[in-house]
């Protein structure tokens, strides 16, 4: 595949790289990511996937524009209010950049669907706003061996890690189980600064395009927090094994994706 | 004895156990927290048998949830 004029233009920045340059282009183009969740974290890390030239993006979201989104979902504008989250997305990342192709779910993810979803991308983003999301996101991707990028917003702090199959810990490893409803407050409950998914869903990006180059340090076997007020980032690192994890330790207990029953933020995803 | 927990260095009575140390740092939700000393992850239930000591290491890792909605 040889760049077009245009390409190599548009992609200069990224050309110039030596970590990138066109081999590293190439792959990104190449790339397929899946970002579930099209709201505070998934709207900044898929224009930024799009603004690089990540060939192809799928956005999974069940959800529609609500005017309450828009001071931080900046994928989503104000003529978009009432329109499919997905659809939303995909005409802004088809507005950033056209070499991309977006492939777009309209419906929630569950235990029936995520494997199924999952099994064509090269990694894959959570964005989502609960706990059962997390959690199935987790499994699924340690039964399929897939990488992804967990992160987790609320009020002014933040937190994300990166699974890689065998190279270090899951979700699960660390959190073994779902709070039950309401004990952990959520963003709707809580709230939340905008920028918060700025920060976090950028990093969520930044973490896919250093996969799909190779190039780097990912956060396997690291949880990295933020906390705005404090404007501080910490890198707080885990076990790389966690031998009694229910999902990927040594004598895994958990064979097959559930869904729990738990809905934060009102059953909404 | 000395602690460090997130990363600053303090100092503590002897003979505290983790869940006396999550009451003294007023750790939001403890019951949902995991607690990583030195490079062990430990869950609510195990806090009150586990005893420091001088110079351990500890975080405390929050359930996050949101980001979609």
């Amino acid at each position: 595949m040889a760049f077009s004029n245009e390409q190599i233009e548009r992609y200069s920045r990224h050309i110039i790289l030596k970590e990138v340059g066109v081999k590293g282009q190439k792959r990104l183009l190449n790339g397929k990511v899946l970002i579930i969740g099209a709201g505070g974290l998934g709207a900044p890390a898929a224009m930024y996937l799009a603004a690089a030239g990540v060939g192809t993006i799928g956005i999974a979201d069940a959800d529609e524009v609500d005017l309450s989104n828009l001071q931080r979902q900046i994928i989503h504008s104000t003529k978009d209010l009432g329109k499919a989250k997905v659809i939303s997305a995909k005409e802004t990342m088809e507005e950033i950049n056209p070499d991309v192709t977006v492939n777009t779910y309209h419906t929630f993810v569950s235990a029936d669907n995520i494997s199924e979803l999952i099994k064509d991308y090269d990694f894959i983003i959570d964005g989502t706003d609960n706990f059962p999301a997390k959690f199935l996101i987790n499994d699924a991707c340690v039964m399929a061996k897939k990488p992804f990028s967990h992160a987790g917003i609320i009020r002014f702090q933040g937190q994300l890690m990166t699974y890689v199959p065998g190279e270090g810990p899951c979700y699960r490893c660390v959190f073994k189980n779902p709070p039950p409803k309401d004990a952990v407050p959520t963003c709707r409950q809580a709230g939340v600064i905008g920028a918060m998914g700025g920060i976090i869903g950028s990093l969520q990006a930044m973490e896919a395009v250093k996969y799909l180059l190779g190039v780097g340090e990912l956060l396997t076997g690291y949880l990295l927090t933020y906390d705005a007020l404090k404007m501080t980032f910490r890198k707080i690192k885990l076990p790389k094994h966690v031998a009694d994890c229910p999902v990927c330790g040594d004598n895994p207990t958990i064979h097959e994706l559930v869904d729990y029953e738990q809905a934060e933020c009102d059953g909404a995803f | 004895m000395k602690l460090i927990v997130k990363g600053e260095e303090k100092e503590y009575k002897e003979g505290l156990t983790l869940a006396q140390l999550v009451e003294l740092e007023k750790i939001e939700t403890p019951q949902y927290v995991t607690a990583s000393v030195n490079d062990e992850l430990l869950s609510a239930g195990e806090f009150e048998k586990t005893l420091l000591k001088d110079g351990d290491v500890l975080e405390f890792l929050y359930f996050m949830g949101g980001g979609g909605l």
